[in-house]
């Protein structure tokens, strides 16, 4: 018995001698040339830089993310080098809602070689999903989330690795009250929103704000659905009885298309006019809603006024689009897809080193700190400079009008037509 | 022997009574609340005159009766299934989902001819053919390849085959179909309303209430009046003793699945009807809502299946007006709970909760030999 005994305790001994090689690694590492606080990522000479997309590329929504998806596929085509390297683009379907959100963000963050991630695409999807991407090391740029929470001074630690290219909905509600109550002369505005924090900040901020102009009483409901519902007409039924002018609900497409269809059916909402937001801005919601969406307002990013502003890029980058995929856009963030894209690209080019083999080091840290020192950059939705909650918009929202509900007939400026400022 | 009513008394047995009589007392409190809203006095009840008049309980009802009775006809196919195989299947939704998907296309082929608006019978009939055709089908693989090689398992492990045939065609469709919507196109004469005894009521929700209604009641007939339908009962019943008695057992079973898919396919369309969008995971919450029918009517029971679903939409339709809006907490809530149909699920599940524990075998119980419960 005692010969067996020492081989065991040498072969303990050597496991517990061993066993630091095994666990993850201590949070600052040197690889090569670089030290960074939480870790570096090694791409050897002749492997791609790889960078992930976490979008809502399936169900009712899709259109939010493959948009988004596209962009990042022509600033690609476009950069078609970074700092030597070629890019790798892989990505997961987030779903938009939290849950989501949660499963990308994790199969993201197991990835060690992914560099940086791009999305989410729905705020309740980054809201518990870029806390996880950042515990491991993973700075994130949003291309479409708009709730204000996420960039507000209060956000907290977790979300140091999260900016966004989008704007911030107290940006897109202001002008959504504004334009009902001046334009539209609205006496009486209700609101529903789907409980997402995309639509629970945005329907308040338009709702506060209208409050403010027209004073106090004249938003006679505020009322949520869960995204899920299908049967609207008992709140629409509900919201009737308020008697309301207008009725704003900056939800998703398939919620959305429900409320726009079912509104027509209720009794006491046949003159009501209808707004919805950026989330349903989608030839989809023109699927969704049928002949009921003619007449419906939506606020979205005047990209119109984006591509003036950036010289010529916009209108190159519609023709590639059209080129490579066939159609125009899906829905409103392609553009600010493209931008979250290019800042990772000249972040990546700013901080990667090269050592005598020609191998990339990243410092993880050294490429958040790059993104949210980013001035003045020239992108496709303006001049875009980060602040230290990662606000990196320069936006300009503007109003539509549809007049038609036919989806090949989408063409943002004309088709929904723009009308407000 | 019999015990005095002080042997019988226990702690749970009287926090069972405690959490019943406060359930109760929120619900009353709620409707009293809400009836009684922008009444001069505490104590007289001015309901339909205060801020919703009778039209608009009509028409919640109205609602919450059309979405229950899709409901019900997917309620039936579980409940059908668990009384003769005593295994929930998890993959009904997503039957539901396969017809209304698949007969997409053929709406929307007759749409661009424009022959759903010349012969809009014709073409609903066709439309509605197809998809209960599908979902049969679909039904029958489903129980050849996932349940019957595992009828002799233990039950938990036929549903946990279930739910990986639920992922299966989900995703089959999503391959097949695309991960996007679409919309399916409008039967012009389906549009407006129909006065029926002097209450405008939606064209649509009239069909699919009558639909639904002719459907129950024609499953009913055949599974009461039929040879095939009281040899259904009988598997039912007893498995063993029916097949010692010379009945097809598998027969039986191949029936039950397709009637059950069938009636889901026909779900799927008025679904479609009522609500236009189809996608490949449409069939999960209806599924789960019609199961929750299922259970709320006693499973296994097939009138109990139908009132269970449209209850469940009636509940959903009306319960957030008539329960939370009322519900008045000086302080917190002055006004009532704020958007009450936030929590429309909510008050569902609560209304199960309540007649579970109240009837804990469903409204109309369980119909079966007890020695199979």
């Amino acid at each position: 018995m005692k010969h067996v005994k020492l081989p065991i305790a040498l072969m303990v001994a050597l496991l517990l001698v061993a066993a630091p090689y095994f666990v993850a690694r201590a949070p600052a590492a040197t690889v090569g040339p670089v030290t960074d606080r939480i870790g570096v990522v090694k791409i050897n000479k002749g492997q791609p830089i790889t960078i992930a997309y976490w979008l809502v590329i399936a169900g009712p929504d899709a259109s939010l993310g493959v948009d988004s998806r596209r962009g990042i596929e022509i600033a690609i085509d476009d950069k078609k080098t970074v700092a030597g390297f070629s890019v790798k683009l892989i990505g997961e379907d987030s779903g938009c809602n939290a849950e989501g959100g949660v499963t990308a963000a994790t199969k993201l963050a197991a990835n060690k070689a992914i560099v940086a991630a791009i999305g989410s695409n729905c705020s309740s999807e980054a809201l518990p999903g870029a806390p996880i991407l950042w515990k491991a090391g993973l700075v994130t740029v949003s291309p479409s989330n708009t709730a204000v929470s996420l960039t507000a001074p209060n956000r907290g630690p977790d979300y140091g690795g999260y900016l966004r290219t989008a704007h911030s909905d107290s940006v897109q509600g202001k002008v959504a009250a504004e334009f009902a109550f001046k334009v539209l002369k609205t006496k009486k505005l209700a609101t529903i929103h789907d409980g997402s924090p995309y639509a629970e900040q945005l329907a308040n901020v338009a709702a506060d704000v209208f409050s403010r102009l027209a004073g106090a009483g004249s938003v006679v409901a505020r009322e949520a659905i869960s995204p899920t519902d299908t049967d609207m007409r008992p709140v629409l039924t509900k919201i009737a009885a308020a008697k309301p002018d207008l009725i704003f609900y900056p939800v998703f497409i398939a919620a959305g298309g429900f409320i726009t269809r079912q509104a027509k059916e209720v009794a006491g909402l046949e003159k009501v006019k209808l707004m919805s937001a950026d989330g349903t801005f989608s030839p989809d919601f023109y699927k969704a809603g049928g002949d009921a969406v003619v007449g419906v307002y939506h606020t979205s990013p005047d990209l119109a006024a984006l591509a003036a502003r950036a010289g010529g890029t916009y209108k190159a980058f519609l023709t590639k689009h059209q080129k490579k995929y066939g159609e125009k856009p899906l829905s409103a963030f392609h553009a600010h897809a493209y931008d979250a894209a290019m800042m990772i690209f000249t972040a990546i080019e700013k901080v990667g080193k090269k050592d005598a083999q020609g191998n990339l080091y990243i410092g993880r840290n050294a490429l958040r700190d790059a993104l949210f020192a980013t001035k003045n950059f020239k992108g496709m939705t303006g001049n875009l400079t980060c602040s230290e909650f990662g606000d990196c918009a320069d936006p300009v929202i503007a109003v539509y009008i549809s007049n038609s509900s036919d989806p090949a007939k989408w063409n943002p400026g004309v088709e929904p037509k723009k009308i407000y400022p | 022997m019999q015990r005095s009513f002080l042997q019988r008394f226990s702690i749970v047995g009287l926090y069972l009574w405690g959490f019943r009589i406060s359930v109760l007392l929120i619900v009353l409190w709620g409707s009293f609340g809400t009836f009684q809203a922008g009444c001069p006095s505490v104590f007289t009840l001015c309901a339909f005159k205060s801020r919703y008049s009778a039209d608009v309980w009509l028409d919640l009802l109205v609602y919450g009766l059309s979405q229950g009775s899709v409901y019900a006809l997917i309620a039936l196919g579980y409940t059908m299934v668990y009384g003769i195989l005593r295994m929930i299947n998890f993959a009904h939704g997503d039957v539901f989902m396969a017809g209304a998907y698949t007969a997409y296309y053929l709406a929307a082929a007759f749409g661009r001819a424009g022959f759903l608006n010349r012969h809009p019978l014709l073409s609903l009939a066709a439309v509605l053919a197809l998809a209960m055709i599908t979902a049969m089908s679909i039904a029958l693989v489903l129980e050849r390849v996932a349940y019957r090689p595992l009828r002799r398992a233990p039950r938990l492990i036929p549903l946990i085959s279930a739910i990986g045939a639920s992922f299966f065609i989900e995703y089959a469709f999503r391959g097949f179909f695309g991960s996007g919507f679409q919309a399916y196109p409008e039967w012009q004469i389906f549009k407006g309303e129909w006065a029926i005894a002097g209450v405008g009521i939606l064209r649509t929700q009239a069909v699919v209430i009558v639909a639904a209604v002719a459907l129950m009641v024609v499953l009913y007939g055949f599974v009461m009046r039929t040879k095939t339908g009281t040899a259904m009962r009988a598997v039912s019943e007893d498995l063993e003793v029916a097949s010692l008695m010379g009945i097809d057992v598998d027969r039986v079973i191949v029936i039950t699945f397709g009637i059950g898919g069938a009636a889901a396919g026909a779900a799927g369309v008025l679904y479609a009807l009522v609500f236009k969008q189809v996608h490949f995971f449409m069939g999960f919450f209806p599924g789960i809502k019609a199961f929750t029918a299922a259970v709320l009517g006693g499973i296994g029971n097939i009138p109990g299946a139908m009132l269970g679903g449209v209850f469940l939409g009636i509940f959903e339709s009306m319960g957030p007006i008539l329960i939370l809006e009322g519900l008045r907490v000086p302080g917190i809530y002055p006004t009532g709970i704020p958007a009450p149909y936030q929590l429309k699920d909510v008050i569902a599940f609560t209304m199960l909760v309540m007649v579970l524990i109240f009837r804990p075998s469903g409204i109309l119980g369980e119909r079966l030999a007890t020695k199979k419960a």
